[in-house]
């Protein structure tokens, strides 16, 4: 046994490893989302955007980590000082916490020991991202709250209605994947089906013909609800009332300055990017894709390319979304989540119960006929 | 067993970990960054006039509505889950129960909307 393969049989180890990696992984990728998001915005716009630091102005975001980094910190009077400094580390940890359950690549083996490609897989991995998405609130509304400020508890109690609202919709649109996941592995209980390992596992094969089976498919209707809320949770635009800059000021960071502003930024995009990589895992077949039968020394990245591939044109969705649409107003807003997604989300689940149903018991009248 | 706890030691590790880069990165902000404090500075944010009256504001009931709301929904996904993972053990009984369920809900939203709580004109 070689040291590598002595050192991976240890899960400490490996956990460790995992834990470095995925942080490693989250920071690059958020430094070149916000670039990206940035150089298409501008692009839409008919301008150049960042384009000085670095090639292609790609380190732009470190810049601007940097500057903020040696900015005074402002913290006026009237805050409550310990939620106020702990919001911003409240915000970040959900989002870090979202990444570790989601495989991004196909499991190998070193020696005997498989490792996987995500932190941790843990057999309630759905329930658990719902409930991270949750404890992202609090972020927002102690942040909007203990500024002792009237735009931030503004901001914070209308970020706290819509995070909620759409919240509800999210969770119901993902029944229906946790129904179809749990019909396709009929029979074998082993592992539970939120698990997302198995979810993404259990769309391999294919649809029909040469469409692939991914859930996306036979779930279209959970999908559009899914990233609707999705992109009401993560307070982007046509949903960012949160920090409608022309009545809000900066919603709930207005107070914050300096690098705890640029936490709240960062949490922003780290989310974006995990709702993409959920939806992908969930609706997209995950780290699945083929890989033109490739030697095996290089294959092993096709896995981890067709996953980025995948959570990038999805974030480009994200990006093109805030470049057309004009912000709703408020009311509207709220129309749109209680009378518009969560009746919808209950009529599709229900459906869909049915249909899986008929599908694996057969339709009542067949018994009945004899 | 031992994996079970495994895996969420490793969930426990990873949060403490994130935790302490972010308060890291803060700390060695606050050993870069100049730190003048004025009185002007201090206080809350208002489009550049003084503030008037405090910061802690009342806000609308509605937003209680909502949260009300919300919890109902909530912890019914969070009971539909398990009976979505095990539908096909529990069978045709556990799938006529939970329609009914979900229309009495349904039913709920209805009237809320009739009795125009979530109505924002007034």
């Amino acid at each position: 046994m070689s040291l590598l393969e002595r050192l991976f049989a240890n899960v400490w180890f490996t956990a460790a490893v995992k834990v470095v990696a995925a942080f490693a992984l989250l920071l690059v990728a958020v430094i070149l989302l916000v670039w990206i998001e940035r150089k298409i915005v501008a692009d839409m716009q008919n301008r150049i955007g960042p384009n000085r630091a670095g090639p292609w102005g790609m380190l732009q975001t470190v810049a601007d980590g940097l500057k903020l980094l040696f900015k005074e910190s402002v913290v006026p009077r009237k805050v409550e000082l310990g939620i106020y400094l702990a919001a911003p580390i409240a915000a970040m940890v959900p989002a870090f916490l979202i990444f570790m359950v989601i495989p991004i690549g196909r499991p190998f083996t070193i020696g005997e020991t498989a490792v996987t490609l995500q932190v941790t897989d843990l057999n309630i991995a759905l329930l658990f991202v719902l409930a991270m998405s949750s404890l992202a609130v609090y972020a927002v509304v102690l942040a909007g709250w203990a500024s002792g400020s009237k735009y931030p508890l503004l901001g914070g109690v209308r970020a706290t209605a819509q995070m909620i609202s759409y919240e509800a919709a999210m969770g119901l649109a993902l029944v229906p994947v946790v129904l179809l996941a749990s019909a396709q592995s009929a029979g074998d209980v082993g592992l539970g089906t939120m698990s997302l390992s198995r979810i993404v596992e259990l769309q391999q094969g294919s649809f029909r013909w040469m469409i692939p089976g991914w859930f996306v498919f036979w779930l279209a209707p959970s999908f559009v609800l899914y990233f609707i809320a999705a992109v009401a949770e993560t307070n982007r635009a046509p949903f960012d009332l949160v920090e409608a800059e022309s009545e809000l000021v900066g919603g709930y960071h207005t107070e914050y300055s300096g690098f705890r502003f640029a936490l709240f930024y960062l949490a922003e995009y780290l989310n974006m990017f995990n709702v993409s990589a959920l939806a992908v895992t969930l609706f997209f077949g995950g780290w699945l894709g083929p890989d033109f039968g490739l030697p095996p020394w290089i294959a092993w990245v096709m896995p981890l390319f067709w996953f980025f591939l995948k959570t990038f044109l999805l974030v480009f969705l994200f990006i093109w979304l805030r470049a057309t649409l004009p912000r709703l107003r408020y009311d509207q807003l709220m129309d749109l989540g209680w009378k518009r997604l969560i009746p919808l989300a209950l009529v599709w689940l229900m459906l869909f119960a049915l249909v899986t149903a008929f599908r694996t018991w057969g339709a009542p009248w067949t018994e009945a006929l004899g | 067993m031992a994996e079970y706890f495994q895996d969420y030691i490793t969930v426990a590790v990873f949060a403490g970990f994130g935790a302490l880069l972010v308060a890291a990165a803060v700390g060695v902000g606050w050993l870069l960054r100049p730190s003048r404090p004025s009185a002007a500075k201090a206080t809350a944010y208002e489009c550049g006039i003084d503030p008037v009256g405090g910061g802690w504001s009342q806000t609308h009931i509605r937003y209680y509505i909502f949260a009300l709301l919300f919890l109902i929904f909530d912890v019914e996904a969070a009971f539909i889950f398990p009976w979505a993972v095990r539908l096909e053990q529990l069978g045709l009984f556990a799938l006529v129960e939970m329609v009914i369920f979900i229309v009495i809900l349904l039913a709920g939203l209805v009237y809320a909307i009739r009795k125009g709580v979530l109505k924002w004109e007034s």
